[in-house]
């Protein structure tokens, strides 16, 4: 036994020289398998590769006025063209990806944790705890979306950390259900009943049998939810609800001056919402890619998303 | 039936009266208040005391709530902090544009969505099944304001010509009342279109892959049969009750498309009313668009008892 251990420790130590080969080979079948998965595998990294390296990928600051470059059409010098202030629209898509990457990132973990911890207690205890818990979450699932975040977001006042917040709460309810169902389905195994027989406490089997075969559920969850996130933080920041300028939110520059100057100069218009598009669109097909490869029963799930 | 109905009904009481405890609580976590606002803009009275007091915002917040629920069982939900004009006078001119949009939206999204979900499912694998597939990904993707910018936008640049933004009242011409709604309840229902056509393909790819489906092909029936009166009625059922879920985000998507395309409906009514701290009007708004919701998901609940005999409470 004591050999067992030993053995199986010893590996660790050391580093497999084909691992990393083996995790391309992973890769490579998946891009093969599920092409627009991979295509969104893509978009995402590009987004994400986008916010961090914000400042050295911009030509310009994102609130730099440029001289002489007012609504300027896209070209050789600003590819996306300039806005009414003059400032380098495709420096403020760049760095708008930060603002969406944080908003997404904060509010799909802050979500996804709410949920996990609703999720399972609400499955593994069931009986009346999960009949009020479920309540609860029907009643914050019937309300719709948009005019319950305005409200909450009147109440915190805009501000980035107040968007994740209130994001985060309300993304929670839909996904919780899903981790319920799928605990639900988990506990029934015997491994459970053996857990439990051998002594193991509630807290112990939640969090050593029962998470580790619902996390492949959170990470297709998260996933969805966060093309989810990023679409809601736009919509909140269009109506002049969320991340306040001078700081560029892909949403906000859709907005106010975006659409009164769009006329004359229509790429304020189309960029922003172009960036989006493509964001949600990728985080949307690796979603769907990883659900129908990691757990095929989740099909039809949905994400949470709203206009 | 009748009994699950009217259990459905008896259920929906307490969920109204939580809702309303929150719908009435909500405005008043507003940072700011209204009285500040009023007497940085218009002046009104000399000091911020004699103003509350006459508005009745200095009682405590139980009074406050108690009063408002007496008064809205009757009907009444107060008058405009600003306009002095009654809520529900307000309410009842702006809930049918509303109203009008969001059905419009919702049969658009069923409309588009049954038919392409039923092909991509029974085209399974198939060209048109994948470019159904992407659509709604994509219909899922796009914000639903970009689209509905684009489509003034473009127009406007390329032929010089723009969707109407301006209201015309349905008893001046009908014509143009309705068409003006056409577009926006078009853009508003693609997302919910999206998201029903998805689970549609689901269902029905579940269902028809039962046995009995297999005996309906083996006893010889046509395609459409098998489809359409073995497969789809069963497969419809879990759709149906996500309509309950669309019709909610459809009526928070409102808010935006009335913003843009410039009818005066409720959602337009709300945005206004939270940027200028009305309570009596934030409050009116969601409490009825809370009960619309309520109502409709009661509606969806007993059209689900119909379709499906095997519920009975």
């Amino acid at each position: 036994m004591a050999n067992h251990v030993g053995a199986l420790d010893a590996p660790r130590t050391l580093r497999d020289p084909t691992r990393s080969l083996r995790a391309l080979g992973t890769l490579w079948r998946f891009c093969r398998a599920k092409p627009l998965g991979a295509i969104g595998g893509l978009l995402v990294v590009l987004m994400i590769g986008m916010a961090v390296f914000a400042n050295w990928i911009a030509p310009y600051s994102y609130d730099e006025t440029i001289r002489g470059a007012r609504m300027k059409a896209p070209g050789a010098q600003f590819w996306m063209g300039t806005d009414n202030l003059g400032r380098d629209i495709f420096s403020r898509v760049v760095y708008g990806a930060r603002v969406s990457v944080t908003v997404g990132f904060g509010a799909v973990l802050l979500g996804n944790f709410l949920a996990t911890v609703i999720g399972i207690t609400s499955g593994y205890f069931g009986g009346k705890y999960d009949i009020c818990v479920q309540r609860v979450v029907d009643a914050w699932q019937s309300f719709p979306f948009l005019v319950v975040i305005l409200s909450i977001m009147a109440v915190l006042g805009p501000g980035m950390l107040n968007v994740i917040l209130a994001l985060g709460v309300l993304g929670a309810a839909a996904a919780s259900r899903v981790i319920r169902g799928a605990t639900i389905a988990i506990i029934q195994h015997q491994y459970i009943e053996a857990a439990r027989a051998v002594g193991a406490g509630h807290l112990r089997i939640m969090w050593r049998y029962v998470f580790p075969n619902v996390t492949a559920t959170i990470i297709i969850l998260a996933t969805i939810g966060l093309g989810g996130a990023i679409l809601a933080e736009s919509a909140l920041s269009f109506l002049g609800f969320g991340v306040p300028p001078p700081y560029p939110s892909w949403g906000a520059m859709l907005s106010g001056s975006g659409r009164s100057y769009m006329y004359t100069a229509p790429w304020m218009a189309i960029w922003p919402g172009a960036a989006i598009s493509l964001a949600v669109f990728g985080f949307n097909m690796l979603g769907d890619a990883l659900r129908d490869l990691l757990d095929p029963r989740l099909r039809g799930a949905g994400g949470g998303r709203l206009r | 039936m009748k009994k699950y109905v009217l259990r459905r009904l008896l259920v929906a009481i307490p969920s109204l009266l939580i809702a309303s405890v929150i719908v009435f609580s909500l405005p008043r976590l507003l940072p700011g208040d209204v009285v500040q606002l009023m007497l940085e803009e218009k002046a009104y009275g000399k000091d911020l005391e004699e103003l509350r007091a006459k508005m009745g915002l200095n009682r405590p917040f139980y009074v406050q709530y108690w009063e408002w629920l007496g008064k809205v069982v009757q009907g009444d939900l107060g008058e405009s902090l600003w306009t002095r004009r009654p809520v529900v006078e307000e309410l009842l001119r702006r809930l049918p544009v509303s109203m009008e949009l969001g059905l419009l939206a919702l049969f658009f999204a069923i409309v588009i969505a049954l038919p392409i979900g039923v092909l991509a499912a029974v085209r399974q694998d198939s060209v048109s099944d994948f470019v159904a597939r992407s659509l709604a990904i994509l219909g899922l993707s796009v914000p639903g304001f970009w689209i509905a910018t684009l489509v003034i936008l473009l127009p406007a640049i390329w032929w010089g010509w723009s969707p109407p933004i301006q209201f015309t009242e349905f008893s001046k011409d009908k014509w143009a009342h309705l068409s003006q709604f056409l577009l926006p309840a078009f853009i508003l229902g693609i997302a919910s279109a999206a998201a029903i056509m998805r689970l549609t393909r689901a269902m029905l790819l579940e269902v028809l892959r039962q046995d009995y489906v297999r005996t309906a092909w083996a006893k010889g029936l046509r395609e459409s049969v098998v489809v359409a009166k073995h497969s789809l009625k069963n497969a419809i059922i879990p759709v149906v009750t996500v309509l309950g879920i669309q019709i909610a985000q459809i009526l928070g998507g409102t808010v935006i498309f009335e913003q843009i395309f410039g009818l005066p409906g409720m959602g337009r009514f709300l945005f206004d009313a939270i940027n200028q701290r009305d309570y009596p009007v934030i409050q009116g708004v969601n409490l009825i668009i809370v009960s619309v919701v309520v109502g409709m998901n009661l509606l969806v609940d007993a059209t689900y008892a119909f379709l499906d005999p095997r519920i009975r409470y």
